[in-house]
């Protein structure tokens, strides 16, 4: 992709950014990388298969990164909430940011796959896209692609969940969740994860076991979507690194669609929007208090 | 005595209705050990995960109506947190009906005693919680 290397090295010939942060075609298809030389700019690529929500290099916990100074970030319009996010909670400031907005048509499922978008090997997520075109960019880069195909393996899995009783969903949910080695990939790749200390982590008091118990596993898992409620951006880090194959994005997506509609919001990438949780309407519905 | 239920309450309402139900020595349900907090805003999810990874078997979190919060606000934000707890323990595979929400201001002695007897028989049609996550306990508490 001419137009993005050409960018990255006026940005940084010019000394605008410190370091640029992309997507690269690794030895194991593709994979982030953080570019600091004009002269490594024709790595830079995006195409179907950048998956990885790179909003998750701006967190604050990340301090190596940050430390190589003002960054420009290579966003799609999904990972702009995020960048949105940070910026909303005051965890990165906009004017340490160039954000390189760039149209996409949809990724794939697998980052280290290569196969043409069908509705089999597109992402959950991209079913129905909004956002194909960042809102919140400096610089916006390509065509506007075709709308993505529709990927229903997640909404389906979500029904019939839904469809079960709750003492097979504990059944389900307890197989799944005792599958855990709270290697805490998830929090670690999640870009709205940027707590200093994690309750996780504390000992005194200890609120969660430390050890992968299903005790243990099922309060994390619980505590960490919790958290994210109101956050959530759909972009499926945590699914994605986890070593065991949880299927995490379910939660998340489940507690998405939960406040979504009970509080009128969606995922935007208006860093001025409110967070879901930090606001309230006094007219809330309370259905389910007596 | 089974069933062993847990009661999350605020300062300025819930407790000083329970006050007023025992004072009032209106007949109720023995099973519920109320727990006081400031403000119905400062029941974290985590304290109902962790009543029942102890072993209880229903938890109650009453505070003020919406309006009363001694706080002014402090049960609206509490309200939107129990609504998304209250769906995901559902979608965890908690039966719902096993945490009961409630408002129940200063001079709702009465309330108190239905919400207390309603959960109660309710807790008990539905059995002990959990009996499996119980057993798998390996360690000293």
């Amino acid at each position: 992709m001419k137009e993005l290397q050409e960018l990255a090295r006026k940005l940084l010939t010019e000394g605008t950014v410190k370091v640029v942060i992309g997507y690269e075609q690794g030895p194991r298809g593709v994979r982030p990388v953080f570019v600091t030389d004009a002269a490594d700019c024709e790595k830079l690529i995006f195409d179907r298969r950048c998956v990885t929500n790179l909003a998750t290099y701006l967190n604050p916990r990340r301090k190596p990164i940050a430390q190589l100074g003002k960054a420009a970030i290579v966003v799609k319009g999904c990972d702009a909430r995020s960048v949105a996010g940070l910026i909303r909670e005051k965890q990165v400031e906009r004017d340490s940011l160039a954000i390189i907005g760039v149209r996409c048509g949809g990724v794939l499922e697998d980052p280290e796959g290569d196969a043409e978008l069908t509705s089999e090997t597109v992402s959950v997520r991209c079913g129905g896209c909004e956002v194909r075109e960042p809102k919140l960019h400096d610089y916006l880069l390509g065509e506007l692609p075709p709308e993505p195909p529709v990927n229903p393996r997640r909404n389906e899995q979500i029904a019939a969940l839904m469809k079960m009783s709750p003492a097979e969903r504990r059944k389900y949910w307890d197989e799944q969740l005792s599958r855990c080695i709270r290697c805490h990939a998830c929090r670690e790749a999640c870009p709205m994860c940027f707590c200093v200390q994690c309750t996780a982590d504390k000992s005194q008091p200890q609120w969660i076991d430390t050890s992968a118990t299903l005790r243990g596993n099922r309060a994390w898992q619980t505590m960490r979507v919790l958290h994210q409620a109101g956050r959530y951006v759909d972009c499926l880090e945590c699914e994605r690194a986890c070593p065991e194959h949880i299927p995490l994005g379910l939660l998340a997506r489940f507690v998405a669609d939960s406040v979504e509609p009970r509080f009128d919001y969606v995922a935007s990438d208006d860093p001025a929007a409110c967070t879901p949780m930090g606001v309230f309407r006094t007219d809330d519905e309370e259905e389910f208090i007596r | 005595m089974f069933p062993k239920i847990v009661a999350f309450v605020c300062n300025c309402c819930t407790y000083t209705g329970a006050d007023l139900a025992g004072t009032s020595r209106l007949k109720m349900a023995p099973n519920v050990r109320v727990i006081r907090l400031t403000c119905s805003s400062r029941v974290n999810p985590l304290f109902i995960i962790k009543a029942f990874e102890r072993g209880t078997d229903g938890v109650i979190v009453s505070g003020c109506h919406t309006g009363d919060c001694h706080y002014s606000t402090g049960n609206y934000y509490a309200r939107r947190r129990f609504a998304v707890l209250h769906d995901l323990l559902d979608f965890m595979g908690v039966e719902p009906n096993r945490v009961t929400f409630s408002w129940v201001s200063a001079s709702e002695g009465n309330k108190w005693q239905e919400v207390v007897n309603e959960t109660t028989e309710r807790i008990m049609k539905l059995g002990p919680a959990h009996p499996v996550e119980a057993q798998q306990e390996g360690e000293a508490q």
